[in-house]
């Protein structure tokens, strides 16, 4: 499903629910301010918290863009990638950790968290999250299977095309 | 690889504009953002250098509409076009749905073209894409300045498939809406015939 060769990344309500509730108790039990989502292509999957002066599709791009980079460097001296990043600044702070393998997880959070408890809560929900994406990964290849995958675009016309560009 | 959500209904597809060092791909970004409604897009990104070289990548979102309940999102990239910046730019081809190659015109940037058109399909198999596969225009940038490789000639060495091709001048901004829609049909095309 995530290789090259597959044609989408397909998300569903019901999962997408899962991992909202994963993300509202990690955001809860870690005291952070923001929490989101994004897949390694930099597709923002989902956000919580104070997210509403935050452009968050800037954040879900540059994000991958240094998983991306640091995975590079990681490369470069023999390591499969680096799996958790931090950045601290004055007031905020991002905690960046890889889940699945494919998906990222970023924290944000202030003085009223610390990074120790982000560490420890972010394992946790990362394990949850791997379990949700393993059965999305499911599903998505047993509907491909079963032929019932069909997207949204199959029955798109030249003209819905050039509708979008008037 | 695009991304479907049927909970937010929405899709995201990716497309990178690749070329040679100064070609034009960052000024087809600065057009297409300075004449779309600001509902329609979110803010301009460019890591670049302090004089205006792509550094990493410049980004733009792009909102075009909805396609049968679902809203089209397409995601804007560059590759830094500086030779040197290789392993960048094979950070950014990753999930890529879509191609743009900008050519700069003029005479003395010929072999640049050639040695960037290389560059892109060897990179893209890396990754195990085939550019043959993929939705990929051509645009001939630069066409307004005095020293331009004729069309026929650039069309035989940089696009003998003949894949669908556009004269443009990225300053004015001729040609360049009519290259990001002509690779966005594609890329919609694709997923008709991918589901």
């Amino acid at each position: 499903m995530f290789g090259p060769q597959s044609s989408s990344f397909v998300m569903y309500e019901e999962e997408l629910s899962q991992i909202n509730a994963v993300l509202e108790k990690l955001l809860r039990e870690s005291n952070s301010k923001v929490i989101f989502l994004v897949d390694k292509n930099g597709q923002l999957i989902s956000s919580v918290g104070e997210t509403e002066h935050l452009d968050t599709t800037s954040l879900a791009s540059l994000t991958a863009g240094n998983i991306a980079a640091t995975g590079g460097l990681a490369k470069l001296i023999g390591e499969k990638e680096f799996s958790i990043l931090f950045h601290e600044g004055e007031k905020d702070n991002i905690h960046i950790s890889i889940v699945a393998g494919r998906v990222i997880l970023v924290v944000i959070f202030d003085q009223r968290s610390s990074l120790g408890l982000v560490r420890l809560r972010v394992k946790k929900a990362g394990e949850e999250l791997a379990r949700i994406f393993v059965e999305l990964a499911q599903k998505t290849e047993e509907l491909e299977k079963a032929g019932n995958a069909q997207s949204p675009f199959a029955e798109i016309t030249d003209d819905d095309i050039d509708n979008l560009f008037k | 690889m695009s991304f479907i959500n049927y909970a937010s209904r929405e899709i995201n597809c990716k497309i990178v504009y690749y070329g040679p060092g100064l070609c034009g791909k960052t000024t087809n970004l600065q057009y297409i953002y300075q004449k779309t409604d600001p509902t329609a897009k979110g803010k301009m990104i460019s890591l670049a250098t302090e004089t205006e070289r792509t550094l990493f990548f410049d980004f733009l979102p792009l909102a075009l509409g909805e396609i049968r309940g679902f809203k089209t999102r397409f995601h804007l990239y560059t590759v830094p076009g500086q030779v040197f910046y290789d392993a960048s730019r094979k950070l950014i081809l990753k999930g890529v749905d879509g191609v743009v190659f900008v050519a700069d015109s003029q005479e003395e940037r010929l072999d640049a073209n050639i040695e960037s058109l290389l560059n892109l399909e060897e990179n893209l198999e890396e990754q195990g894409y085939q550019l043959e596969k993929l939705p990929f225009v051509m645009q001939y940038n630069k066409r307004d300045l005095p020293n331009v490789t004729s069309l026929d000639e650039l069309r035989k060495l940089l696009n003998p498939d003949g894949v669908p091709e556009f004269e443009a001048c990225a300053m004015t901004g001729e040609g360049v809406f009519e290259t990001v829609k002509a690779v966005a049909k594609q890329i919609l095309m694709e997923l008709k015939k991918g589901s």
